[in-house]
């Protein structure tokens, strides 16, 4: 790693939009936007997969304060996707603004406007919908060459080739790998063959999905909505309205939270079409419930794991299968999967031989799933992780020396991870340091407390991406301003991670000048420079590079007004942050002097615009140990410890970068021991509010730590890869681990309640 | 949520029973779970005007006035010592410290809910429910019959002196039990209150004398399997009624010994 | 119906409907700190004091508020600012949209027991709901806070 003494990053710099956030300043879509909007609401179906003969809405119109309901009849006819993602998006064309054919209970049938809420809601109850109901495809297992067809209609359409085909409820399938993986599982000694299951988690991030929409001066939908994506909403909206995006402006406020869930457009569509229609403000703001049956949650996935070992430990082969759920519609289908085995396998590349990843992605009529925090490598790390620490029990082998002898390291090629190779990888160190601060060699044995309850530990390990490789594009405005301070703009979206912050300091470390001297604003598609969003961990990698490239052009433009100024060539000057001094003189003119004279009959911009891709996306690795209490008879886990060590490059603001780490990992306990996603007979999640959907409280997570280990990216900003993401994966396989090692039970899916626990034929321990 | 058109606050026991006779009006309680319900109300009676939130304790009883709020419950220190901690015990998981702010004894006893923590821990107490109209009711007997049009007034819990234990299950610390155990040993007997079955908790008297020679690690498993073999369980999304009839061995086994531990240990 | 409410110390009339909850109330009054999280009584994020007591102001009628002192984030600012800026450099405020209930609710805390233990805080705050920060720095915020204040003859300390 490259060892620098920095002024601005790697220093933990307050989020610049802290105090407003601790003392409740209006900064979220709803404080900000006027309360005289109409209230939208929508009507939804009550049934998982049927067709709207009738809506009657004489009474509902009737209703004081109504101004309108649309219906099937009244939107375009041309099929789009609500997934945030690049144009052509991998995601398929399947929906409509309304469609009649209802394909989940919870699709929405009609969009209420209404003056108040309160005539919104009476109006939905005085709407009567005549359906013919069809029968559901309700398990995913049965739904690939199903007879019933999630989407029948001609018009579905794949932008993308990805192996998708509706006629058979299959968004997408593809088979890749490297060498024969039979011939080498035919030759290994120990072949552990187990599927593992996730379920439909949800984001829950604490606003719900919200857009409000108007008409601006120019006669111009301006939508402020609650998003990650401002770009792709802007031309998600163009598509489904029939309206050029010139016609179209996206801005996001302040968001409270999104893990993903914001990188679909869940809500925009609906106010967007009531604003056109009326030409008045709308507003739409989903309850809990909505959030939870019409989200936009993690792809339930079954992922079958076959690995061939030798005796001593060496993992020679891997086969994965992976199912995957979209539900009723599309978004992020095709490309989630993916991740289950290209961002899993790659963790064993130090010692594969041969390997193989195929997928199925299958529709059926439950609620559409979408992008979540990790985005199917959450999915294929559990799968692969507790098959290695099956692997190493059933060797009696310590499961984290296993790992030191198969782990990918530093300098090595990742042939299941698109060929890239590891060019900063302290996996290694990682699990060395953890393995010291976690005193593995005492907690991993099986302690008996008495009274039925045990003690012991897991561990697991995970990687991740840094932004979309050739495909994520990053942008970064940056401005003089008239006092020798700068306008940083962006197109990513700040979602309490802190990235304006992160890449504030980054300007400030390259201008050599103050974090407090960089003001932020994004996103606005008006305003910002064209950037793919906020996800994919691609912020701080992408778009930190992208505000790199800017300052060095910044940087020259400043040097040449400076040089009009003292009358020489650009070349014969340097920029020493709070000013710029003439080589081979003492002469210098200052940073406030450059930014008014770049204000007086100049030619040089005091402003730049620089653009990012990368044509890899390098991953961040992590190790996380768990030390559980569990108790046998009741069934109760109890996180005690739960120690991580991470390699994400180099973290620009360590304690943003802590407390990602430390985020991720208690909502990657929620996901394993307490979300649960159960289906009434309609396919509508019966875990419907946070009173059944049970998110960690801090009651739940025991002491956490979490350190890093450095490695430097020559491909990132000053050495940074991501750490967005990675951060949710490590939790289910750990804790899966130590309740094997309590139980002697392998749960294979999750979430792994106290009742699976209680009730799975308590064995002797190990 | 529901939809409501009046709301009085009645200056009289007289008028909030009278209003309350009115099938559409409703006396709101804490509001918290009642909010959570559809429909219509005509009135909502709230009874915060009646000086009923206050605990009196005296050398034989503790009063509790149907508006004393759970977070009260649990930080009273005369009930605490007399119950060894079980009723904070029994509350202090119940959703936050806000939530128990506003959710009342009355509301809780009044809806008999399966779930329902408190129901539990006062069915192991000598509780009487003082009603408008319907005079002091054992506990008892009011968690067993069905809702009526009558008021709630206070909560009466008998002293004797004794021992008790609260324990429940719950998937995460501040949901729902899963099953909840309270026991109890007053007046030369034990009792045993076994609740979110999912249905209304129940109380357990040793019929068979099982315990009659005291408990130790047998008499404990013995009643316990009693219990599990006697007590009514069924399914929700929380756990299975087979989960449930081994949590009712395990809690009743567990609390038993405890209880034993409190009465005897040092 | 009509109620009258001392609203972060000033008092507000207003016409009503009986079923308008408190929430909404203060939202229309401009307390815009007062945040919606759930329908179910369950995230903590609107938390509100009514005569200094925490409550949840999404399962509260303004009617029942009739009469009371009701204290909304806005009318704390200053007693916020004490402590809030370590959460800051802690980086937990993250999203921050439960920020103003987790405020409002560790501020009645403190008040009732100026020197909490560290289960006690959590036990405290067990209401109030936060998807980003897993809650650690959360933590450390207040106990740095509580320790900063307490140099000056403070005695807890974990």
């Amino acid at each position: 790693m490259e060892n620098k003494d920095y002024k601005s990053i790697n220093h933990s710099v307050r989020k610049k939009d802290s105090m407003q956030l601790l003392l409740g300043k209006p900064n979220y879509v709803d404080d900000i936007t006027p309360k005289d909007a109409l209230v939208v609401k929508l009507l939804r179906s009550p049934h998982p997969n049927a067709i709207v003969q009738e809506v009657n809405k004489t009474a509902a119109l009737k209703v004081p304060g109504v101004v309108d309901i649309y219906t099937w009849e009244d939107v375009p006819t041309n099929r789009f996707a609500i997934a945030g993602q690049t144009y052509p998006e991998p995601s398929p064309y399947d929906r409509l603004i309304l469609d009649r054919h209802v394909r989940f209970s919870g699709d929405p049938v009609a969009i209420i406007a209404a003056e108040t809420e309160k005539a919104a809601l009476k109006a939905m109850r005085l709407i009567k919908v005549k359906y013919e109901i069809l029968e559901p495809v309700l398990d995913f297992h049965t739904a690939k060459d199903n007879k019933i067809l999630v989407h029948p209609e001609e018009d579905w359409f794949p932008p993308c080739p990805v192996g998708g085909d509706n006629h058979h409820n299959l968004v997408a399938s593809e088979v890749n790998g490297q060498g024969d993986v039979d011939t080498v599982m035919a030759d290994c000694d120990i072949v552990i063959d187990h599927t593992y299951h996730t379920k439909a988690f949800q984001q829950a991030m604490m606003e719900t999905f919200r857009t409000y929409t108007t008409m601006d001066r120019y006669g111009r939908l301006h939508v402020i909505s609650s998003t990650q994506i401002v770009f792709h909403v802007r031309r998600i909206l163009s598509r489904a309205l029939g309206i050029p995006k010139s016609r179209i402006r996206v801005e996001k406020p302040r968001i409270g939270g999104g893990f993903g869930a914001k990188q679909t457009a869940v809500c925009e569509v609906y106010p967007a079409f009531v604003t056109l229609k009326t030409g008045r403000p709308a507003k739409l703001i989903y309850t809990r419930e909505e959030c939870q049956i019409a989200g936009s949650p993690r792809h339930e996935m079954e992922v079958r794991v076959r690995m061939g070992a030798d005796k001593d430990g060496r993992i020679r082969a891997l086969d994965l299968y992976t199912l995957s759920n979209t539900g009723a519609y599309g978004e992020h289908g095709p490309t989630t999967v993916g991740l289950s085995g290209h961002k899993s396998i790659p963790l064993y590349s130090g010692s594969l031989e041969a390997y193989k990843f195929s997928y199925d992605v299958v529709y059926t009529n439950l609620q559409p799933a979408g992008a979540y925090r990790g985005y199917g490598a959450t999915q294929g790390i559990f799968a692969l992780e507790s098959a290695v620490n099956e692997l190493a029990e059933r060797l009696g082998m310590d499961p984290t020396r296993l790992r030191d002898q198969n782990m990918v390291k530093e300098g090595m090629t990742m042939p299941a991870y698109y060929g890239e190779t590891a060019n900063a990888c302290a996996l290694d160190k990682c699990m060395e340091r953890c393995r010291e601060i976690f005193h593995w060699d005492e907690k991993y044995p099986v302690r008996d407390m008495g009274n039925g309850k045990v003690r012991c530990a897991g561990v697991a390990m995970a990687m991740q991406g840094s932004g979309i490789s050739n495909i994520d594009t990053g942008s970064a405005t940056i401005k003089l301003s008239d006092d020798g301070t700068y306008n940083l703009i962006i197109g990513v979206a700040d979602m309490g991670t802190g990235c304006d912050t992160i890449l504030a300091q980054m300007v400030a470390e390259y201008m050599d000048c103050d974090v407090d001297d960089v003001a932020v604003f994004g996103a606005d598609t008006d305003v910002s420079p064209y950037d793919s969003g906020s996800y994919a961990s691609s912020t701080t990698y992408i778009t930190g590079k992208a505000v790199e490239k800017a300052c060095a052009e910044l940087k020259k433009n400043i040097c040449a007004i400076a040089a009009d100024m003292m009358e020489c060539d650009p070349q014969d000057v340097i920029f020493e942050g709070s000013q710029v001094r003439r080589i081979d003189s003492e002469q210098s003119v200052s940073l406030s002097d450059i930014s008014y004279k770049a204000q007086v009959c100049n030619t040089h911009a005091a402003e730049v615009t620089a653009t990012h891709a990368s044509p890899v996306s390098p991953p961040p690795y992590m190790v996380g140990m768990v030390e559980i209490e569990l108790d046998k008879l009741t069934g109760q886990v109890t996180i005690l410890d739960y120690k991580a060590v991470v390699d994400c490059g180099i973290p620009i603001n360590p304690a943003l970068a802590r407390i990602q780490a430390e985020g991720g990992i208690v909502q990657g306990i929620g996901m394993t021991l307490m979300e649960n996603v159960n289906y009434d007979s309609n396919g509508r999640p019966i875990e419907s509010s946070f009173m059944q959907y049970k998110i960690p409280t801090r009651l739940e997570m025991g002491q956490l730590q979490v350190e890093f280990e450095h490695s430097y990216e020559p491909t990132g900003p000053f050495g940074a890869k991501s750490i967005g993401e990675i951060v949710i994966n490590t939790p289910a396989p750990a804790i899966a681990h130590a309740i094997y090692r309590a139980t002697g039970v392998w749960q294979r899916e999750l979430p792994i309640t106290p009742e699976k626990i209680a009730m799975s034929g308590i064995t002797e321990q190990p | 949520m529901m939809t409501i058109q009046n709301y009085i606050r009645p200056q009289s026991l007289e008028e909030a029973y009278m209003l309350n006779q009115k099938k559409s009006n409703r006396i709101i309680g804490g509001m918290l779970w009642l909010k959570m319900t559809n429909g219509l109300v005509s009135t909502a009676i709230d009874l915060c005007d009646l000086g009923l939130d206050t605990l009196e304790e005296t050398d034989d009883s503790f009063s509790i006035g149907a508006m004393v709020s759970l977070r009260q419950l649990e930080l009273h220190e005369g009930l605490n010592a007399y119950t060894q901690g079980a009723v904070a015990k029994a509350l202090q998981d119940i959703v936050g410290v806000q939530f128990r702010n506003m959710a009342t004894i009355g509301g809780s006893i009044f809806g008999r809910f399966g779930f329902s923590d408190v129901l539990t821990v006062f069915l192991a107490m000598d509780t009487y429910v003082e009603l408008y109209k319907g005079g002091i009711v054992p506990l008892r007997e009011f968690a067993s019959i069905n809702r009526d049009r009558d008021v709630l007034v206070r909560i009466i819990v008998k002293k004797h002196p004794g021992t008790f234990t609260y324990l429940s299950m719950r998937n995460t610390r501040t949901d729902f039990p899963v099953l909840t155990c309270a026991t109890s040993c007053f007046d030369g007997a034990y009792h045993t209150v076994i609740g979110a079955r999912p249905e209304r908790a129940v109380l357990l008297e040793d019929i068979q004398g099982i315990l009659s020679g005291g408990i130790n690690q047998q008499t404990a498993s013995s009643f316990a399997d009693f219990a599990a073999e006697n007590i009514k369980v069924g399914s929700n999304v929380r756990g299975s009624a087979a989960y449930r009839t081994h949590l009712i061995r395990v809690l009743t086994n567990r609390a038993l010994l405890e209880l034993e531990e409190m009465t005897h240990g040092n | 119906m009509e109620i009258k409410i001392i609203l972060n110390g000033k008092s507000v009339t207003d016409l009503i409907d009986a079923d308008t909850l408190l929430i909404d109330f203060l939202r229309s009054h401009g307390c815009y700190s007062v945040k919606r999280g759930c329908e179910t009584s369950n995230c903590g994020l609107c938390t509100v004091l009514m005569d200094d007591v925490p409550i949840l102001s999404c399962s509260m009628l303004a009617a029942r508020a009739d009469g009371h002192n009701i204290t909304t984030l806005e009318g704390l600012q200053e007693e916020a600012s004490e402590f809030v800026g370590f959460i800051a450099d802690q980086g937990a405020d993250q999203c921050g949209f439960c920020n103003p209930g987790f405020v409002m609710n560790t501020i009645a805390l403190l008040r009732e027991n100026p020197d909490p233990t560290d289960d006690e805080i959590r036990a405290y705050l067990a209401g109030n709901l936060c998807r980003c920060s897993g809650y650690d720095g959360q933590l450390r915020g207040i106990r740095n806070f509580l320790d900063s204040r307490n140099k000056n003859g403070g005695t807890h300390g974990e």
